[in-house]
């Protein structure tokens, strides 16, 4: 049956690859958000050039696997004169691929506000600039809370490549683990962690997704 | 590139085998999650759940390491990929079959009774045309989705796009610097050429039955 004792060893093991994983994945949902809130801004506000150039990243970033951009970063920049190390290639890729995602949920926000709101807003003489700060942005945020949190997750769990770039994720640790032999136990573990991660958040997010439902806008 | 097209013929295959296979599956357990049954609808919920929860690469690892050691069956590799996103296609795709079915009004059910229509013929004729126009984009968006998720094989030592690519910049590095930057360069544009119209004919899809 389960070895235990290999369980007690490896135990912290993991706890150290779940900070690891938890804190380059917050980093880089944070800097997605911001990528992803800029550019879908720029969308929205139909900045010449810009835009064009907005739209082309989002396709790229989207049509192609985060594996595939980190090998790119990790293995092809450092020929062409850009060496980057393991834990700036995971962040910059997950914000590569992550600001899409996120210019996309918060676009599909935006568009869901209505016409009328900002004529409302500009006749009771506010600026342009005070209507999307007051009145478009809540309310596109709220509509797109839901694809906003259902990004976070997709981005955890996106993590599990970093491995690749040579990073002592979870996944890392569970490869490592599995020349000892003990691959049950490893890998319990490993489902373990990620389920001590996930769950949580998605709890978490969720209630807060019903909070904003029940804010008042955003139905 | 002749090793290059065996890889991507290993993606794709390995790919459009766990597409094909979680629509046939995700149909009949997307009208289990759809159903009366509340144990059903439970237990459909709890494997969809598990499944979103874990990262893909995780429950791979969890197929080809553990199923060995703890029943004893040794599997392919390939054939653990294609479980796996099998497993994972068909829960998605079932929660979309779910969504279409429930979102259509009921109306439509007893308007097509009323209207005298037996049962087969209400299914072929009234509620399928509109549940697939409302399923079809879905599918689309989890199909590039999982072509993008197959680069995960590589963790498995399937000769896989990546692995044969990987292979490439080993030998070809000795001789040429910038070896890396084409090679994964092509590989990143091979996967774009691949998603870029199957999304673009999702999003097209959605627009024209937009009603």
């Amino acid at each position: 049956m389960l070895d235990f004792g290999f369980i007690a060893r490896a135990a912290p093991l993991f706890a150290k690859a779940a900070e690891l994983t938890v804190t380059l994945a917050f980093t880089g949902i944070a800097l997605s958000a911001a990528v992803g809130l800029v550019c879908a801004l720029i969308r929205h506000l139909r900045v010449p050039v810009l835009r064009r150039l907005v739209g082309l990243y989002i396709e790229l970033a989207r049509n192609t696997p985060l594996m595939i951009q980190l090998f790119f970063l990790y293995y092809g920049l450092p020929r062409l004169g850009l060496l980057l190390e393991g834990k700036t290639c995971a962040i910059v890729g997950l914000t590569f691929l992550g600001g899409s995602y996120m210019a996309e949920a918060i676009r599909g926000g935006l568009v869901a506000v209505s016409e009328a709101q900002i004529e409302a807003g500009l006749s009771i003489g506010l600026r342009r600039r005070q209507v999307l700060r007051y009145v478009v942005l809540p309310q596109a945020l709220a509509v797109a809370l839901p694809a906003l949190t259902a990004t976070a997750i997709f981005l955890i769990k996106e993590t599990s490549v970093f491995s690749i770039v040579a990073l002592p994720d979870l996944m890392y640790v569970a490869k490592d683990l599995l020349k000892e032999g003990h691959s049950t136990e490893s890998n319990l573990l490993l489902v373990l962690s990620y389920l001590l991660i996930i769950l949580p958040i998605s709890l978490i997010l969720g209630w807060l997704e019903r909070k904003a439902r029940f804010a008042g806008f955003g139905s | 590139m002749a090793r290059l097209g065996e890889g991507l013929w290993v993606t794709l295959s390995i790919s459009f085998t766990s597409v094909g296979l979680s629509i046939a599956l995700g149909v009949p357990a997307g009208l289990l999650m759809a159903s009366r049954s509340r144990l059903w609808r439970r237990a459909m919920r709890l494997y969809l759940e598990f499944i979103r929860v874990m990262p893909i690469l995780a429950l791979l690892f969890l197929m080809y390491y553990s199923l060995s050691s703890v029943f004893h069956v040794n599997l392919p590799a390939r054939l653990v990929s294609i479980l796996v996103f099998t497993l994972w296609g068909t829960a998605e795709m079932a929660d979309l079959v779910r969504g279409a079915v429930t979102s259509l009004p009921r109306h439509q059910w007893e308007s097509g009774r009323a209207l005298g229509l037996s049962e087969a013929k209400l299914n072929l004729h009234v509620i399928v045309p509109q549940a697939v126009r409302r399923l079809l984009p879905g599918v689309i968006n989890l199909t590039t989705r999982m072509i993008k998720t197959t680069p995960f094989v590589f963790f498995i030592n399937i000769p896989d796009l990546v692995k044969v690519a990987q292979q490439i910049v080993e030998v070809a590095g000795m001789r040429d610097n910038m070896a890396s930057v084409w090679v994964y360069g092509l590989i990143f544009l091979i996967y774009f050429a691949i998603c870029y119209p199957v999304s673009l004919l999702a999003t097209h899809l959605e627009k024209v039955w937009q009603s």
